[in-house]
């Protein structure tokens, strides 16, 4: 898993041209990247009058960070006018055992459709898969009966169930594919040694999980963090997470925009899958390279 | 340690689930759409009021697409039968969910508060189900506006129009003098406003009932039509090339900065004029859509209230559809959201003058019976048959469809979608 | 022992249970939705085929059905292609690489109900791109697919690629990080050209990645929503509509449920009509090696 070295000819002068020539493009492609990220900053810290009366592409004509403080602590969002800082936690509320409990179940399927094969498991993890691609939209009417029958329509609880039901498909995929790659010898001589369907689990495969757990967790926290179609329709209005807010402060319908503050509200709901990305990013990637897209 | 660990949690997951939500007493749920700003500091104070009386206000807010995404919420919680005390509903979708039975009658409330006497009879007949009141007015915007920067037509040399004829030669000089005659946004909505703004001017009141209030095929596909979709695409041509998918708000920003000279939209954009510190009459005028001046097209919000058993509920229930209509609210919200009152019997101070021209409009259009309800903004017919319309007009705007194909489209759409 | 060979089946359990009734049995609902007039609310007495005729006829389909076409072979197509060339190319030591990998990846994080609106400014000709190059003396410049009904629909697949590029970017870093370092020295031995070396050895033994990569992308393109109604609504007109637009606009806001299931009944028999074969196929063949 080391860095490729010596590939290419030694340091001859194409070499050195090559190798300009792939940091320009990584360079432009970064810009790429940005551009749309350095206008939400720019548009975030100019004034209203600066945004109404000048071009909305330009360098900022003078600088406040009022329209960070109106988003986080006083934009009025519905009848409350407390900015989306009371938001954040019904998200993080939702988010953690959200996650959680979808991870732990992906981990659980793909041991065994990797470890376990019975009669007929094949086929049901191909079922499981082809259910990524139901369109969210259309489930949203049975899915609301079906929480109303059990008695968890409008709750945090109900919306929690929701995101675990539809997050299952893509963590018993990355763990199956990830299992999958753990030779099955393994398994064999623990089983000749007596050891049991959980001793296996706990003992040998557990412990080499970890990379694929990242994996598992930043790509739930992303999604489930970022989701606002469930998060609108099956939340109860005190509990709405973050994205539902942010929707409700830019989406005024005859109101006046305020450009500056949607920015700045935008970025700060992007704050937390921000920072696991900055921060986790490594292991994302280390835990991708441990196995997961290996098929 | 990680099994007990996770055995700890499963048991709070499993006694969240058991958690039951108390109802407290007098609470009212309220879904609505007005979620920000202005519109949302007007909410608040209905909010106050509610609870100076010792009611309690759960609010929903869910904004997004002009009510779009909280019809979504709304019919998924109908579904799961809980559906909220109180919704924000308009036009002819009052009348489906009162056919669904889920909504309460708020009769004992309007006989008391007399509200057949303070709303004008068009407006009541949208709120009630054979002959019940089910739902309650809010607030009365008007459609057929052009706002215009006088300034800009100083400077063309041109006049400010009053009929399309007019429009056209005014139109022409702006151009010539470097400015965009119209400024226009191209989303499907504010294509239908515009569009339903020169029928209700040409074709004149009585056709647009027809047309786009009864959907009479005869009126749909007629000379007159055809005529109102020519100017239409006449007015397409003095608008900038930029103009798709611009919200409504930058359009008026192009004629605040005088970039533009006028703009069609709804009283709405009186805000947008007030809030970058423009005077009405000075910085900016307001008149009626070329041709449209004595009729008013007009959209209305209004919210149902659905049937439920607590008794302190329906107290702050019925409260709340007092409230509504009551004095303070009335004044208070409509000053803020640049409408007018639904009711008379409001005192004017504190209202500006295109508000003040807009309410003397209303009544004397109530009179004539040049009061009709708009298409673009779900007064007139019910969504599925405004979603028609609204595909053959902006298919028609943005290709080289004829006007003769989209007046017979416009008969085909409706019929495919009764 | 008979427990033992019971327990995995009871660990698959609730899944099988939930994947059942969450997944295939709304997917049943949807149908019984599809054959009724249901319109504000489900209805479930039984009409025939009449929402299917009702949406072929539906002119506005065909053009949102064009699109997912074309919106979803060059997503696919062109997201697969960058992602694999700026992998290529970071995985060369490039000095910044946790830097700019995180660059790729950023906008997965942001939500694109307020970066739509950037984009709308960026590719809005009297805004962003197009001024901006006029401004720079080349007045003959023109890149107006935003506002050009023939075009609009490329616009949401530079979004779109801008979105989701990176996420695949680190799939195949990490598939490149993977293949192993001696064949490729083996290769370099024998004379073979870098180029050759990852057109004939690397690329192919990235196969399973692009596996992953395409079923990820596929699953983005066909529930693209927020693209398209953050972007463009769907216009000029309704020439950027997609599929799942269609849907929710002719099931929530236009009180057309019947039509709306009918509209997501014919989506999901393309999906089966696609990924099917080509799951069978993978599956297969890895069953083979």
């Amino acid at each position: 898993m080391s860095r490729r070295s010596g590939l290419g000819p030694g340091k001859s002068q194409g070499e050195i041209l090559f190798r300009a020539g792939i940091y320009t493009l990584l360079i432009v492609a970064a810009i790429y990247y940005l551009i749309p990220l350095i206008i939400m900053i720019f548009t975030s810290v100019k004034t209203m009058n600066d945004i109404r009366t000048g071009t909305l592409i330009s360098f900022p004509r003078e600088f406040t960070l009022d329209a960070w403080k109106a988003a986080w602590g006083s934009a009025c969002i519905g009848v409350t006018c407390n900015g989306i800082k009371g938001y954040f936690w019904n998200s993080v509320i939702m988010v953690v055992p959200a996650v959680l409990f979808s991870t732990l179940i992906g981990a659980a399927n793909g041991y065994v459709f990797s470890k376990w094969k019975f009669w007929g498991s094949e086929v049901l993890f191909s079922m499981l898969l082809l259910g990524c691609f139901i369109p969210f939209q259309i489930i949203l009417l049975p899915m609301a009966q079906v929480l109303g029958v059990i008695g968890l329509a409008q709750s945090m609880q109900g919306l929690i169930l929701v995101h675990i039901i539809y997050g299952i498909a893509f963590t018993t995929l990355f763990f199956r594919n990830f299992y999958v790659t753990i030779p099955q010898e393994l398994v064999h001589a623990a089983k000749i040694d007596g050891a049991g369907f959980f001793r296996i689990f706990w003992k040998i495969i557990l412990p080499v999980s970890v990379p694929i757990f990242v994996v598992s967790i930043i790509w739930q926290t992303t999604q489930i963090w970022n989701d606002f179609l469930f998060g609108v329709v099956f939340s109860s209005g005190e509990s709405q997470p973050v994205t539902v807010a942010l929707n409700n402060l830019v989406n005024t319908s005859t109101g006046v925009k305020k450009y500056n503050v949607d920015m700045a509200a935008a970025m700060i709901a992007a704050f937390p899958t921000m920072i696991v990305y900055i921060v986790a990013g490594k292991y994302f990637l280390r835990g991708l390279t441990a196995g997961s897209v290996k098929g | 340690m990680v099994r007990r660990f996770s055995i700890q949690l499963f048991a709070v997951f499993i006694a969240s689930f058991m958690m039951v939500s108390l109802v407290k007493a007098g609470e009212v749920e309220v879904l609505h759409w007005w979620t920000s700003g202005g519109e949302a500091k007007s909410v608040a104070v209905l909010k106050g009021l509610l609870e100076k009386e010792g009611h309690v206000w759960k609010d929903m807010a869910v904004a997004g697409g002009a009510g779009a995404n909280a019809m979504t919420v709304l019919k998924t919680r109908a579904v799961s039968g809980n559906p909220p005390t109180a919704a924000q509903v308009k036009g002819p979708q009052i009348q489906d969910w009162a056919d669904e039975g889920l909504l309460t009658n708020l009769d004992p409330v309007a006989k008391q508060e007399k509200w057949d006497d303070m709303v004008p009879k068009v407006v009541a007949d949208i709120m009630k189900y054979e002959g019940h009141y089910v739902a309650v007015p809010v607030n009365v915007h008007r459609i057929n506006w052009m706002w215009c920067n006088p300034e800009v037509f100083k400077k063309a040399g041109a006049q400010i129009p009053k009929t399309w004829e007019e429009f056209e030669a005014s139109a022409k000089k702006i151009k010539e003098a470097g400015f965009i005659p119209v400024a226009f946004g191209g989303q499907a909505w504010q294509e239908a406003t515009v569009f339903e703004s020169i029928v209700v001017g040409q074709g004149g009141a009585e056709f647009y009932k027809k047309a786009f209030v009864d959907v009479d095929p005869k009126a749909l596909n007629s000379s007159t039509m055809i005529k109102a979709l020519d100017t239409f695409k006449m007015v397409k041509s003095y608008t900038d090339k930029d103009a798709p998918g611009r919200d409504w708000n930058l359009a008026t920003g192009m004629v605040i900065k005088g970039d533009a000279a006028m703009q069609f939209m709804g009283d709405w954009a009186k805000g947008e004029f007030l809030a970058a510190g423009k005077k009405p009459g000075e910085d900016f005028v307001a008149m009626p859509v070329p041709e449209s001046a004595g009729t008013f097209l007009f959209n209305i919000d209004s919210f149902i209230m659905f049937e439920v058993k607590d008794k302190e509920s329906q107290k702050a229930q019925s409260a709340m559809a007092r409230l509504i209509l009551g004095e303070t609210f009335q004044e208070v919200f409509n000053v803020n959201k640049g409408s007018i009152p639904v009711r008379s019997g409001i005192p004017t101070a504190n209202f500006d003058s295109v508000a003040l021209q807009s309410m003397d409009d209303f009544k004397e259009a109530a009179a004539k019976g040049t009061l009709h309800p708009s298409m673009a903004h779900e007064m007139a017919v019910s969504p599925a048959v405004r979603g028609a319309f609204f595909d053959v007009i902006t298919n028609f705007y943005n290709s080289n469809m004829t006007a003769e194909k989209a007046a017979a489209e416009f008969v085909n759409a409706a019929a495919a979608a009764m | 022992m008979r427990l033992e060979n019971l327990l995995p089946k009871i660990v698959l359990a609730p899944t099988f249970v939930s994947t059942i009734i969450t997944i295939y049995g709304f997917i049943l609902w949807t149908a019984w939705i599809s054959f009724t007039k249901s319109r504000m609310l489900p209805r479930y007495e039984l009409e025939g085929l009449v929402q299917y005729v009702k949406l072929f006829a539906n002119e506005r389909w065909w053009v949102a059905s064009k699109n997912l076409v074309i919106f979803g072979s060059l997503f696919i197509g062109i997201c697969i292609l960058i992602g694999l060339l700026l992998a290529i190319f970071l995985d060369q030591k490039i000095r910044i690489e946790g830097t700019l990998r995180t660059v790729f990846l950023y906008p997965m994080a942001l939500s694109f109900i307020v970066t739509g609106t950037v984009w709308k400014w960026i590719l809005n000709p009297s805004l962003g791109l197009e001024k901006l190059v006029n401004d720079m003396g080349f007045t003959s410049f023109t890149f107006d697919w935003l506002v050009n009904s023939e075009m609009s629909i490329y616009t949401i697949v530079i979004a779109g690629v801008w979105q989701s590029s990176g996420f695949v970017m680190a799939l195949f870093l990490a598939g490149l990080r993977g293949v192993d370092d001696s064949i490729i020295k083996a290769a370099m031995v024998d004379g073979a050209s870098l180029p050759r070396i990852y057109w004939k050895i690397i690329i192919p033994s990235l196969r399973p990645v692009f596996f992953s990569a395409i079923m990820i992308l596929a699953h983005i393109a066909i529930k693209s929503f927020d693209l398209v109604v953050a972007l463009t609504g769907g216009g000029p007109g309704y020439s950027s509509d997609l599929p799942a637009t269609f849907m929710y606009s002719f099931a929530f806001t236009r009180g057309r449920l019947g039509m709306g299931a009918a509209s997501s009944m014919m989506m999901f028999g393309a999906v089966l009509a696609i990924i099917v074969p080509y799951l069978y196929s993978e599956l297969r063949s890895k069953k083979n090696e």
